[in-house]
């Protein structure tokens, strides 16, 4: 009977892995700095997991590394969607360790930060071109959003033909300006909230199903 | 920079700024190339020496530079002017509807 069990056992794991969903999507969260990608990948970690990704500053740069949040499940509608959440550092052209030094800090942190920020980009652009499957753009709504950063990294992103979110963040302030962000981007479907107050979290969540499902 | 190959044009690109040169292009660069060379200027950013680029590109979608048979089927020009220079000596790079302005301070 042992055998006969074990047996059972193995046709169903290998029946198990061949009728198993595909393997939870890689969406990137990218931006440039400041625009909130931690606080909102926290907000959504938290919502799903219980658990945070990584620190959340007013500092530029203070996510230096891609962070990666595994299996994510998010159930809109009675159905469910499993994605890696992945972090990344805001994109930037430049990097002086000068800007670091008014948000006191010592000039040696500052020159670190600084080199660690510029190796966090590298490693933004490397995950853009290989390793994410969909991508949310945060952008402060209370900034232009007419950058060359934001047109190059859309670019990039329409280039690799994935399947892009614009999410206007930071509602919550008074300086906020929606039209202006949809404005900018506006072949791409642009969703406003607050990611630090929690605003509008439910579109939120239903587009993320509906665009990485 | 026709024939050079993606990574040749970076590295004429940054050379010369880094050189203390504003680099205009006159087709721009493709997605892919864009996104290398953010990735190369990060690698190269030292600091007291070199702290990056900045970038900004023309879109010359002119109707006058189409031709009848473009306008017909609603075809817009890709063409681009592209200009790079060095971050830490360009105060402001400006673009509107027909032209870049660079402030280029000499340190």
């Amino acid at each position: 009977m042992g055998l006969l069990t074990n047996l059972k056992d193995s046709v169903s794991r290998v029946t198990d892995r061949l009728f198993a969903s595909e393997d939870p999507k890689r969406i990137g969260i990218y931006g440039p700095p400041n625009a909130g990608k931690t606080t909102l990948a926290n907000r959504i970690a938290r919502d799903w997991t219980g658990d945070a990704i990584g620190p959340e500053s007013h500092v530029p740069h203070e996510t230096r590394r891609a962070r990666r949040k595994e299996g994510v499940d998010i159930e809109r509608n009675g159905q469910s969607v499993t994605i890696d959440i992945v972090d990344t550092p805001g994109v930037a052209t430049k990097v002086d360790y000068k800007e670091f030094l008014d948000h006191d800090i010592e000039k040696d942190d500052a020159i670190r930060r600084s080199r660690e920020a510029t190796e966090g980009v590298a490693e933004a652009m490397h995950w853009l071109r290989e390793d994410v499957d969909g991508v949310i753009y945060v952008l402060d709504s209370t900034t232009d959003p007419f950058t060359q950063v934001n047109t190059m990294l859309i670019g990039i992103i329409e280039s690799r033909d994935l399947p892009v979110l614009i999410f206007a963040n930071k509602i919550d302030l008074d300086q906020a300006d929606i039209d202006r962000v949809a404005d900018a981007f506006p072949e791409h479907e642009t969703v406003p909230l607050s990611a630090l107050e929690g605003d509008n979290m439910d579109e939120v969540y239903d587009k993320i199903a509906e665009y990485f499902a | 920079m026709e024939g050079l190959r993606s990574m040749e044009k970076i590295r004429m690109i940054l050379d010369g700024v880094r050189d203390g040169n504003i680099v205009i292009l006159e087709e721009g660069l493709s997605p892919d190339e864009e996104s290398k060379l953010i990735e190369v200027t990060m690698t190269e950013i030292s600091p007291d020496d070199f702290t990056g680029i900045e970038i900004e590109t023309y879109p010359r979608e002119e109707a006058s530079d189409q031709s009848l048979l473009d306008r017909l089927m609603g075809r817009e020009s890709t063409e681009t002017l592209t200009v790079i220079g060095p971050a830490n000596q360009i105060e402001t790079l400006h673009k509107d509807d027909q032209l870049i302005s660079a402030l280029v301070s000499r340190k």
